[in-house]
């Protein structure tokens, strides 16, 4: 990737996201949270989600603090995974979170891209082992 | 390690004709402009030559052969031993150790003279603004020998509060860490002062000079300092090669950290003896052409002066705070450029500093951001991360307009202006 590549990066995708994030806050009835950080940038996130009886994602809710990538990934993937099962969210790839992103991103804002990412699959992953609320 | 306000001009363009580096466009077509010589400084042409010279000449391992390349090598070894000695203002050759770098010479200091040498209740002092290079060992240390660190508080704009010097040292304080010149803050600190107050109550004094080596000359008997580190790759010498100096009775006295072959005198099957110094301190095979590329180095940056370098400097620094200081949103972390050496530390409201570095480097600007090995500072900062233009002696006055005038093309990207 060169430099060029880099130059749409912060296009209105990315900082409409940044600027006007959605769902960023808490939820009072999350059924499991999970926060985690980069430090790199020491971006920081926390997702929340509200989950019924079937499985399915009714809610989901993040707040955090950290570059404008990590914040709008984060805003970009609880408008995705609403309205999924805990199945689905399970089958996702980080390709598909960073075709979500639609940006290039450098291996090094990877990271960033994918903070929330991997917050998620580390708490739906440990649903299976508890199904209990895991905050860190 | 003092400086002088004002002296001849550098002639940056003739110093720019000698990097190589700084001349090759971006791949979108920018001019670099590398204003992150705090993190690795670039190298000048007399430096690479001397790289390829050794490896295409003379190359062997060093104080191993009695062939011709043999000799030849540890000859060229040994004169940048002596440049090096000269240099920092060193006694001896023997008290110039090659390392890996800062990092690893502090560590030989940290495990080959705290281990042997430090007691339970013993005292360490630190302060927050030290790069973990000049912490991590000593917190190590502490814990393993049960040892107490104390902090010198930080004044509000970022300089050690020497009024508070007292406080923390006693007659248990048995060394002080402290770097010559901050790699986030710019600051200089006042080592003769440090040093003097350590020594009166028998603390040794270990600088980390990692910053202070490419901006101001270095004389470790005036003051006289213990211990002293600085790397070879921000001084526009190879990586992977650092100094270590000590005064040659405590090295002679403290224990080799890394054993194995080349520092040893005789070895029995339970039990070794230790080569004389350096030696001791340098065991396998050193990176022995950077060791000898470093010494060009050294002559490279002794050519042109430190008064010239740091008066050129001075000019960028007061620039880059003056043309800074009139963006929107714009906080400069640190003193003022009289207190400081050319490294400008800044956030700006509403950019993250790696989005905004990220942006910089659209326009060419090779900026840091990150926390840059001092975490603690940030903390005290009160910011997670900074973003960092450290200047060196082939910087511009116009690359500073270049940064200033992509810190407002992040701004307007960020919507902000």
């Amino acid at each position: 990737m060169s430099s060029s590549d880099y130059e749409d990066l912060y296009d209105d995708h990315i900082l409409d996201h940044f600027e006007s994030p959605y769902h960023k806050g808490h939820l009072e009835n999350a059924t499991c949270s999970h926060s985690g950080k980069n430090p790199l940038c020491g971006d920081r996130v926390q997702l929340e989600l509200l989950i019924d009886e079937d499985g399915h994602i009714e809610q989901a809710y993040f707040d955090g603090k950290g570059c404008a990538i990590s914040q709008a990934a984060a805003s970009i993937l609880c408008e995705e995974i609403e309205g999924k099962s805990v199945e689905e969210v399970e089958g996702m790839q980080a390709q598909d979170m960073l075709d979500l992103i639609k940006v290039p991103l450098t291996a090094t804002r990877q990271r960033c891209g994918l903070l929330g990412f991997k917050i998620l699959k580390t708490m739906v992953y440990s649903l299976d082992d508890s199904g209990g609320n895991d905050s860190t | 390690m003092t400086h002088t306000a004002a002296g001849p001009a550098l002639d940056v363009e003739a110093v720019r004709a000698d990097f190589p580096i700084l001349h090759k466009p971006l791949p979108n077509g920018a001019p670099l402009v590398y204003l992150d010589s705090g993190a690795s400084a670039q190298k000048p042409r007399p430096v690479l030559d001397k790289l390829i010279e050794c490896y295409e000449n003379y190359y062997a391992n060093a104080h191993r052969g009695v062939y011709y390349f043999g000799v030849r090598i540890d000859e060229e070894l040994e004169a940048s031993r002596e440049k090096i000695q000269r240099f920092i203002g060193a006694a001896q050759p023997e008290e110039v150790i090659f390392t890996g770098g800062t990092t690893m010479s502090i560590n030989f200091v940290a495990y080959g003279w705290g281990r042997k040498f430090l007691k339970a209740g013993d005292e360490i002092v630190l302060n927050e603004m030290e790069h973990h290079a000049n912490l991590v060992p000593w917190q190590q240390l502490a814990r393993e020998k049960q040892a107490t660190l104390k902090y010198l508080p930080l004044t509000s704009d970022g300089r050690l509060d020497m009024s508070r010097l007292d406080d923390v040292l006693n007659g248990r304080t048995r060394l002080v860490a402290v770097s010559g010149m901050s790699n986030v803050l710019g600051t200089i600190n006042p080592i003769d002062e440090i040093a003097t107050k350590a020594h009166a109550c028998g603390a040794l004094v270990v600088v980390d000079a990692a910053q202070t080596a490419p901006h101001m000359p270095i004389d470790v008997r005036d003051p006289v300092v213990d211990f002293l580190a600085f790397s070879g790759h921000k001084f526009f010498g190879p990586s992977g090669v650092g100094v270590l100096y000590g005064r040659r009775e405590l090295l002679e006295a403290m224990d080799p950290f890394l054993t194995g072959g080349g520092m040893i005198d005789e070895v029995y099957p339970n039990y070794s003896t230790w080569a004389e110094l350096p030696a001791k301190f340098e065991a396998g095979t050193l990176p022995i052409a950077e060791a000898i590329a470093l010494g060009a180095a050294v002559d490279y940056v002794e050519g042109l002066g430190f008064e010239a370098i740091h008066a050129h400097e001075q000019r960028l620094l007061e620039k880059a705070h003056r043309v800074l200081a009139e963006i929107p949103g714009l906080v400069i972390h640190g003193p003022t450029p009289q207190h400081k050496g050319s490294i400008v530390s800044f956030t700006v409201d509403g950019i993250h500093p790696h989005d905004l570095a990220q942006l910089l480097d659209q326009k060419g600007v090779a900026c840091r951001a990150s926390h840059h090995c001092t975490m603690l500072l940030h903390e005290w900062l009160n910011v997670p991360a900074t973003t960092r233009a450290s200047f060196a002696l082939y910087n511009t006055e116009a690359e500073v307009d270049v940064l200033a005038e992509a810190i407002q093309f992040a701004r307007k990207k960020f919507r902000l202006a």
